[in-house]
């Protein structure tokens, strides 16, 4: 895309202070890590910004000058920390040549337009920033799980090995326990019976009433729509422990059927939401149109109904399906040990043996899980093109 | 409308299906709650497999003990006890007992006499704590450090915890004042024999908790037995207590550079109850696990996959190696001799009577 606005090089007293200020921060972390981060600070500003200098007003190329940055950035790294740090060296050099360049040159206001005002300028890249530290924020805990999962200790530690990038650091026994201890095979067992048939009954009863909710001749719709929302805004708790006795009295307690029919429970508002949001574009005449044509309701709903709302139930299933196979209060009550959950077994592993197989298994269920969703959004975005409804 | 006539016929055949269905279970499983991990591993590799191989019972394990009182009032409430066999600690079995939730037990009739004849009630002797409670192990409240941070003179006494100028660093310990307080006075310079009687006081207790304030900032406070191995295998501690069965496994199983610190160790007991409210049969099927599971061999056979002493006399001279380690287990035992030199008996008169005090006084000086 070419650019909105004309760039020209900066003055020195602009981008070098910036860039010794990243740098200060940079330092800031390295110093911490080797025992004075007061000092790191200041060598950090001071080495970062000297280096920017010299690039842009001494060397003044600017692809030597990057890779001197890396280079020389990944060597530093490497005398500290070894290979883990040669390799965040090398980052940072990339990340500070790259820096230098775009401020040096003016490249940052490119792609703006041209009469915003310094203050805006600096507001668009700090909002950026920020989205960015939320998106680190809410990603690196699932992230430091993956690497762990492959420790070869039976501790969740960052072992020196490890560290050191050799292969002892690294195993799969973890996995392999997965794969093939019972109690683990059981629970996953138990769980991928349990949540697609809590899924199924969540799925049908919601669906069937938002349907009917959304109807202007029902009486009471607001109650009764509060009601069937409520297991969703009740705390887990108390629904676990009101349905633990209630079930112990009718002889669900710790039966397959008893837990599949709680999770049912407890996915029905999402579908009924889902629904309902979708229902509210739905066109009524066109069941009338339907009706007029001597179609049967049945027939009406599935030929014309279902698939306009289809997307709604969709991931209002998806959601019903994820609640099931994550829940672990109501399950802790209304199962019993038969009925173990992966997330049952997670939760007493934790408190008993902190093993990384359960980090293994959470890795797995990661994986999965932004598999089922890409897979849920291509289909999603295939069935919108081939219907029409967007333009990609 | 093809939904829900479908759903309406799977409840229907669903619900009168269950009876017969739980009865199928009851005649060929039976329900075994205790910890998990380690511990449950060497039962079921000591109890539950041979005894399964005997009688063609399946048995399932249910890892909740840490719950199990509250569980059981509830089950107790709501008319259907699930478990048959439950692994608790000798405070909750006390508990259990004196609430009418576990079955009493005669030791000389229901548990299995000694090989050379010694009726059980002898053979278990003061261990017997409770009608209702039939001991399995016992195992001991410790610390562990290590050896890498703690300089070059190791720790021998258990007041290097309150030390933190000789080995600073964080330590763990665990959040409840049982143990704590005890290790407090012992080295604010209280006797050992005089712990329990300085601690009935107001100023014993004030006492206790002021040297606990010594140490307040470097104390990581756990809840869970596999904590204190997780930070000490980190490095985030340098010394931490624990279950010595977990510090075998640390130092002997995961080879981290942890040593033990036998002074002053509290013993405890753990072992099974059968709750009340179990049908006949069931209840029948439970006393017979329960004979199998406490005699003398079984006993001894639990201590070859974990360092937990057994409970019966006559088992002490049959704890052979570890399993899989190869290893004699008597040295890791926290009887053995060498271990044992200094001890603390876990006094469950007292703590039965004074823990909610304790217990509230421990909490507000947590929040300070």
């Amino acid at each position: 895309m070419a650019g909105k606005t004309p760039i020209s090089r900066k003055p020195v007293n602009f981008y070098v202070p910036i860039v010794a200020a990243f740098g200060a921060l940079a330092g800031l972390f390295v110093g911490t890590a080797q025992g004075s981060g007061f000092l790191g600070l200041i060598i950090g500003a001071v080495l970062l910004g000297a280096m920017a200098f010299v690039a842009t007003q001494i060397i003044k190329t600017e692809r030597p000058t990057k890779w001197g940055f890396t280079v020389l950035l990944a060597v530093g790294g490497l005398l500290l920390g070894g290979i883990p740090g040669l390799v965040i060296g090398a980052l940072f050099g990339w990340f500070f040549g790259w820096l230098t360049w775009w401020l040096y040159e003016g490249r940052y206001r490119e792609k703006l337009a041209p009469y915003l005002t310094p203050g805006q300028v600096l507001w668009h890249f700090t909002f950026r920033v920020i989205c960015g530290a939320i998106f680190v924020f809410l990603i690196t805990p699932i992230l430091v799980v993956m690497p762990l999962s492959f420790n070869s200790q039976d501790f969740f530690t960052f072992t020196p090995e490890m560290l050191r990038f050799e292969a002892e650091g690294y195993s799969l026994k973890h996995y392999r326990d997965f794969l093939t201890n019972n109690d683990w095979q059981n629970a996953l067992r138990n769980s991928v019976l349990i949540a697609p048939a809590a899924t199924l009954l969540s799925v049908s009863f919601g669906t069937l009433a938002a349907i009917g909710l959304s109807s202007e001749h029902v009486p009471f719709r607001r109650a009764i729509m509060a009601i069937l929302i409520s297991p969703m805004i009740v705390p887990l708790i108390i629904s676990a422990a009101g349905m633990y006795f209630f079930y112990s009295r009718i002889g669900l307690q710790g039966t397959y059927f008893g837990v599949v029919l709680a999770h049912a429970a407890l996915g029905i508002p999402f579908v009924i939401i889902t629904v309902t949001a979708t229902l509210v574009g739905f066109d009524r005449s066109l069941t009338r149109a339907a009706a007029n044509m001597g179609a049967n309701p049945v027939t009406t709903f599935f030929r014309v109904q279902m698939p306009l709302i289809l997307p709604g139930v969709i991931s209002g299933g998806l959601f019903a399906f994820i609640t099931s196979f994550d829940e672990v209060v109501v399950v802790l009550f209304v199962g019993s040990a038969g009925q173990k959950t992966l997330p049952w077994q997670m939760f007493t592993g934790l408190r008993e043996q902190i093993s990384p197989t359960i980090l293994a298994v959470a890795t797995i269920l990661v994986t999965l899980s932004i598999l089922l969703l890409a897979t849920v959004e291509l289909l999603r975005r295939r069935s919108e093109r081939l219907r029409g409804m967007s333009p990609g | 409308m093809k939904v829900v006539p479908a759903l309406l016929a799977e409840t229907a055949l669903s619900v009168p299906a269950l009876p017969v269905l739980a009865d199928g279970h009851m005649a060929s499983e039976m329900t075994i709650v205790s910890w998990g991990g380690a511990y449950s591993k060497s039962q079921l590799r000591a109890y539950h497999e041979p005894y399964s191989a005997n009688t063609g019972v399946e048995i399932i394990n249910d890892d909740s003990s840490a719950e199990a009182v509250a569980k059981l009032r509830a089950m107790n409430e709501a008319g259907n006890v699930t478990w048959d066999v439950v692994d608790v600690v000798a405070a909750d079995a006390i508990r259990l007992c004196d609430e009418g939730l576990a079955l009493e037990i005669d030791a000389d009739t229901q548990l299995a006499a000694a090989p050379d004849g010694t009726p059980a009630s002898e053979d278990f002797g003061d261990l017997l704590v409770s009608d209702c409670f039939i001991p399995q192990i016992v195992y001991s409240t410790t610390f562990g450090y290590r050896t890498d941070l703690v300089g070059d003179t190791a720790p021998t006494s258990v007041c290097a915890v309150f030390d933190t100028e000789t080995y600073p660093g964080k330590r763990s310990l665990e959040k409840r004042p049982i143990n704590n307080m005890e290790w407090a006075l012992i080295c604010d310079g209280v006797a050992k024999a005089d712990v329990y009687d300085v601690l009935e006081t107001e100023e014993g207790q004030n006492q206790a908790l002021a040297k606990l304030d010594t140490i307040k900032d470097d104390v990581i406070w756990w809840s869970a037995g596999a904590d204190t191995p997780q930070l000490l295998a980190d490095g985030e501690v340098v010394m931490g207590s624990t279950y010595n069965g977990r510090l075998f496994s640390v130092i002997e199983e995961q080879n981290q550079p942890v040593a033990m610190l036998w002074d002053a160790q509290v013993f405890d007991l753990d072992g099974w109850i059968i709750p009340t409210g179990l049908s006949p049969e069931r209840q029948a099927r439970a006393l017979d696990y329960i004979m199998f599971a406490t005699d003398t061999q079984r006993l001894a056979d639990q201590a070859k996959y974990i360092s937990y002493g057994p409970a019966r006399a006559s088992s002490a001279p049959l704890v052979g190696k570890h399993a899989d380690l190869g290893i004699e287990m008597a040295p890791h035992m926290p009887t053995d001799p060498n271990n044992a030199q200094n001890t603390f008996l876990y006094n469950y008169e007292f703590w039965a009577d004074y823990r909610d005090d304790i217990d509230a006084k421990f909490q507000a000086w947590l929040a300070q």
